[in-house]
């Protein structure tokens, strides 16, 4: 388990930080927030490259740095490898070498990806030779994930590392992450403003805001949420973790399982077999009290009304629907509430359209040969 | 053109000065910029304004100066002399240092430059990969702050090449020993029927010195496509 308790001051009057959080030993913990809320400061601290005024840092229990210990292990001797905005690859070096930078020195008992292998996962085979300034934007962003994860890291530090990007380069580079997560055996703290970056990696979610922490937690059970600021976005709703179960190519249709029931929604390019997770936005669902027919629609699932979160003057209001073991959220009128009389415990309909899934992951790579 | 023995070994005296006198001061220059560079520390306006001084204050008083402090019994000449029998003033090595002292700003300057166009953020990212302080600096900021440290030597050693002030005041005037080419075109332009001479002198001393700008100018723009700067 990663622990972090920070507490930061820039200057005498300024911006303050003051967060804690833990991440779990496995899988990507993003810390999420609108930009100037600490999240780069918290990653800086923990990859030594910042000395907060007050903090714990510690990975299974050992400290890397405790201010009230006065203890402090320096960047280097921390092997936790970070991954920039900017690429940062040292320009006077081919990308094979910049890439065998962290991995030569690395501790000989450190087990990791080998090269060839790293090689293969990023796709970077053709640029080995090349120099950084012959690279494209996202070549050298894959680049820098490479060399970090080469380094052989306890922990891997991301900072926003798609935001310099423009959205075809995201798209690009979004897949590649996705696969270093899936073949890192190591933590991932993952620092970014974007949503989406949250739905396609992340297990965990860290919710920051001026400096604090609003809320942690498990990503599914953050955004079923509805007093978090995520459910004042557009794209507020629920995330369901569901495995591919067919494909209908005649019907242009594929099938997700999920935990309580199964949607319909278009042809999608992931094998059978395989996870996918889908935000089903709060604003996408609507609420019937008997089965609709004659209706386009595709996905009607019998659900049971959990919550009225009532307790806001907004006209619109957040329903939290169990469809067994998932909730999911639908943002309503209030005059639907007192129109169709819902309340807790009501057995309802929802109704959600195939065409408003989302592709929360852009389709993968093609493997490498 | 053909020179006189006594002429060429002027010429390479110059050239064994500037040569003494960038070996000298390159190491020293480079830690000085960088504490003027990277550096947080009381005194960094001092050290600056003091490694400038000799840019401003007149060479003949930077050799007045050398003098007080390196003659035999100067607070840093006489234990020279009594411990290890080092003299510098009236000698080749006393030339180099006045030479050295003259320069140093010009390479301080170059290689501050230098440095100041190497991103940190690199040597954070090295940092984060297992590379400790003394690593870093060898292996992203050395190579990248290179071109300013060449820049700044050749240009030192052009600039080294013509110090007149200093070394006839530290140094004195003898041929073979300290007479560089500016100190014999000096005397020759105070010896009667000398104009030939300082002639010739003065147009190899502008040959070299040209010559030094613009191979500092080549190797600048070399090293900048090697570092991937282009």
């Amino acid at each position: 388990m990663l622990e972090v308790g920070l507490r930061h001051r820039y200057g005498r009057a300024g911006f303050a930080i003051d967060a804690g959080f833990t991440a779990p030993e496995a899988g990507v913990t993003a810390i999420f927030g609108p930009s100037g809320c600490g999240k780069s400061t918290i990653l800086a601290a923990v990859a030594g490259l910042l000395r907060p005024d007050a903090g714990r840092v510690a990975l299974a229990g050992k400290p890397l740095l405790d201010t009230a210990l006065s203890v402090f292990i320096p960047p280097e001797r921390r092997r936790f490898a970070m991954v920039f905005q900017e690429a940062r690859l040292f320009p006077h070096l081919s990308v094979a070498t910049n890439l065998r930078y962290g991995l030569r020195r690395a501790p000989p008992e450190a087990t990791g990806p080998g090269f060839e292998e790293v090689v293969a996962l990023l796709g970077l085979g053709d640029l080995l030779t090349r120099r950084p300034s012959r690279l494209s934007g996202g070549e050298r962003q894959r680049v820098a994930l490479g060399r970090a994860l080469l380094a052989r890291p306890r922990l891997l530090l991301m900072d926003e590392p798609l935001a310099a990007l423009d959205a075809a380069r995201r798209a690009e580079v979004l897949p590649f992450l996705a696969r270093l997560r899936d073949a890192a055996a190591i933590p991932i703290l993952y620092v970014t403003h974007a949503l989406d970056e949250v739905d396609a990696l992340a297990d965990q979610l860290v919710l920051l805001a001026e400096g604090r922490v609003l809320a942690a937690g498990p990503v599914e059970a953050l955004a079923a949420r509805t007093d978090l600021p995520l459910a004042a976005r557009r794209d507020a709703g629920a995330l369901l973790s569901c495995r591919i179960a067919a494909h209908d190519a005649e019907r242009g249709l594929t099938r997700l399982d999920f935990p309580g029931g199964q949607f319909a929604v278009p042809l999608r390019a992931e094998p059978i077999g395989s996870q996918a997770r889908i935000r089903l936005r709060a604003r996408d669902v609507a609420v019937a009290t008997e089965p609709p027919r004659g209706i386009s629609t595709q996905n009607v699932l019998a659900a049971q009304l959990v919550s009225v979160d009532a307790a806001t003057a907004s006209p619109e209001v957040f329903l939290q629907l169990a469809l067994g073991p998932s909730i999911i959220l639908a943002r309503v009128t209030r005059d639907s509430i007192a129109r169709l009389g819902l309340r807790p415990g009501l057995s309802v309909w929802a109704v959600i359209k195939a065409v408003t899934f989302d592709h929360a992951m852009p389709p993968p790579p093609p493997p490498p040969p | 053109m053909i020179l006189s023995g006594e002429e060429w070994q002027a010429v390479r005296l110059s050239l064994d000065v500037a040569t003494r006198s960038v070996l000298v001061s390159l190491i020293p220059a480079v830690a000085v910029a960088w504490a003027l560079a990277r550096g947080r520390f009381p005194g960094r306006v001092l050290l600056d304004a003091l490694v400038h001084l000799p840019l401003v204050v007149p060479p003949v008083v930077v050799g007045w100066g050398l003098l007080m402090l390196f003659g035999i019994r100067g607070p840093i000449g006489a234990p020279l002399y009594e411990w290890f029998g080092i003299r510098l003033v009236f000698t080749t090595g006393g030339a180099a240092l006045a030479t050295a002292v003259m320069s140093f700003p010009l390479i301080v300057r170059a290689v501050r430059l230098g440095l100041e166009n190497v991103d940190p953020g690199l040597e954070a990212a090295a940092a984060s990969l297992g590379a400790g302080p003394l690593d870093r600096f060898l292996s992203v900021t050395l190579p990248l702050m290179s071109p300013g440290i060449l820049a700044g030597a050749v240009t030192a050693f052009a600039a080294g090449l013509g110090e007149f002030g200093a070394v006839i005041t530290f140094a004195s005037n003898i041929p073979g020993e300290t007479q560089t080419l500016p100190l014999a075109i000096y005397s020759a332009t105070q010896t009667p029927g000398g104009e030939a001479v300082a002639g010739r002198l003065a147009l190899i001393s502008f040959t070299l010195a040209m010559s030094g700008l613009l191979l500092a100018e080549w190797i600048a723009r070399r090293m900048h496509l090697l570092l991937g700067r282009g």
